[in-house]
Formats: C-alpha cells, structure tokens, sequence
C-alpha cells in the first residue's frame, strides 16, 4: 500500500514536473532545395539563323549573350532608337 | 550579372491588352489561364484611371518559392522565377503566396480539376531542353535562349511595359521620367530613380 501511494507520488510529481517543462514552440523554417530537374542556361545555345535570332553571341559565353539582350533591351528606349538622343 | 525584371509604366499604359494577347499566342497558353493581365484602377473616372499589366515579378525573394511543398520551383542565374511541372502538385498554396496573383491554374472537367501550376515564365521555358518540343508544349517559347525578351514588352505599342535586365529598363524609365517631369510617384523615386530628384539630369552611368 505504501509502495503504491509512493510510487503514484513519484508519477504525480513526474507529470506535475514535465508539464513545467520548456520546450520549443516555434516551428524552425527551413529553406527547401530545388528537387527538379537541372536546367540548362540561355546562353548555352548556339544563335539561331540570322533571319530568326534575336542577337549574336558566342556560344557558352555568358558575357556576350547579356551583352547582346541589353542591346535589344535598349530597342524599348524610343528616344535612343527613334530620335538617337 | 544580369537580374531580369518587368517595370510597368502606368503613365504610359492604354489598357489594349496586347501584352495579354502576345502572351497568350507567344506561349499557346490554354484556356482559362492567363499569364498576364491589364489592373485597371479608376475606371471611367476622367484623368483618374490608371492601368498596369501585371503578371510574375520574379521576385528576388519569392514567397511561391517559400511555401512550395515539393519544392519545385528554381531561380535561374539570370533572376528568373522558374518550376518544375513534372514536380507540381497543384496544391495551389502558391496562389495564396503570390502578391500578383501570378500562379494560375488550368481547370477541367465537371469537378473543376485543378491543374499543374502555370505562370509566366519571363519567355525562358523550363527545365527541358532549350528550344525543344516538349519545352513549348509544357513552359512555352524560350526567346530568352533565342536572344530575345519576353514577347509582352516586346510587343507593347506604347512601351509602357519594359522588360530586361533591371539596371537597362530602370535606366530606360528613369530618362523617360525626367524628360517629361512626371510618373516618379508611381514607385517611388528613390526606389526606381536612384539618388536625385525629379527634374534632375540623370548622374552619368548611374545606376538606379
């Protein structure tokens, strides 16, 4: 009888004591990973044909493809395309 | 380094929705999806209407990217906003995350079943071969892999809406700004202008 009564007071004192307890509330985010597949970059394909292509640039050079988009980029600015001011 | 960027000029925009129709034919964009679309505030109201053609920002931190469950979206070197379809599940918790309601999706059948996610895609595909069959038919054309921009800026006949490489089309608004002395409110000066005010000659090489 005394073994019961103490062992539901160590039980009593475990749940009282635990429900004290701090533990982390706050979910922690964490940045996900891209799981697709790979693409692949603008700037990795050949020109298309002079008649079809937007700009000229070397293949794989990643210089020469941003260098040809803001050229034409630079087609929406009418006052440098139209008027050359 | 490049960092790809639209920029709508509501000073400028005549609400044609040639930008929604380039779009739609440039990339076959199915039924009841619509990449892009004309906002228009103040309508009817003489000398208060404004319109802007918004779609995918490409956000430089992109909330769709942040709440997406399989992870399927990517930013490409360039700063585009790009997903994987295969990987969708088209829970949808994007559309809740953009601030442009950019992500759409295809409805079919009695039930209204909800598709794969679309979006706009900056004219850049998606994750399959560039330039390929199976990249048209999922993401639309690459003109970005063609040399080109997107067809919506491209084809903008009051080019109100400009598309590129932010610092090239901030550089573009801000001389256009200060020509005509109005429209800096619209964003900002200091954001989009960078340091001056308005009426001022733009600093040499300067980079808003």
């Amino acid at each position: 009888m005394r073994r019961a009564a103490l062992g539901a007071a160590v039980l009593f004192a475990a749940l009282f004591v635990g429900g004290c307890g701090e533990s982390e509330q706050v979910v922690v985010y964490k940045q996900g990973k891209y799981q697709g597949k790979p693409d692949t970059q603008p700037w990795d394909n050949a020109p298309l044909a002079a008649e079809q292509r937007g700009g000229n640039w070397t293949k794989s050079d990643r210089g020469s493809w941003e260098t040809a988009i803001n050229q034409r980029a630079m087609g929406q600015h009418e006052h440098k395309r139209i008027y050359n001011q | 380094m490049a960092r790809m960027k639209f920029l709508v000029d509501a000073e400028r925009c005549i609400e044609c929705n040639g930008c929604v129709t380039a779009c739609k034919n440039e990339n076959e964009v199915p039924w009841g999806v619509n990449r892009r679309r004309v906002v228009t505030i103040n309508d009817g109201v003489v000398g208060a209407e404004k319109s802007i053609s918004v779609a995918c920002m490409h956000c430089s931190d992109a909330p769709c990217m942040a709440v997406c469950p399989v992870d399927c979206f990517y930013r490409t070197e360039d700063g585009v906003v790009l997903h994987d379809k295969d990987l969708c599940i088209g829970c949808g918790y994007c559309f809740y995350a953009c601030p442009f309601g950019a992500p759409q999706f295809p409805q079919a059948g009695a039930f209204g079943l909800r598709g794969k996610m679309d979006k706009c895609t900056f004219c850049a595909g998606g994750p399959e071969a560039d330039r390929s069959e199976a990249e048209f038919k999922k993401y639309g054309r690459n003109r970005l892999a063609e040399g080109k921009l997107p067809a919506c800026a491209e084809m903008c006949s009051t080019k109100a809406l400009l598309g590129g490489d932010g610092d090239v089309i901030a550089d573009i608004y801000r001389e256009r700004v200060v020509r005509r002395g109005k429209g800096s409110e619209v964003w900002g000066w200091g954001t989009a202008y960078g340091p001056g005010k308005p009426g001022a000659q733009p600093a040499a090489g300067g980079k808003s």
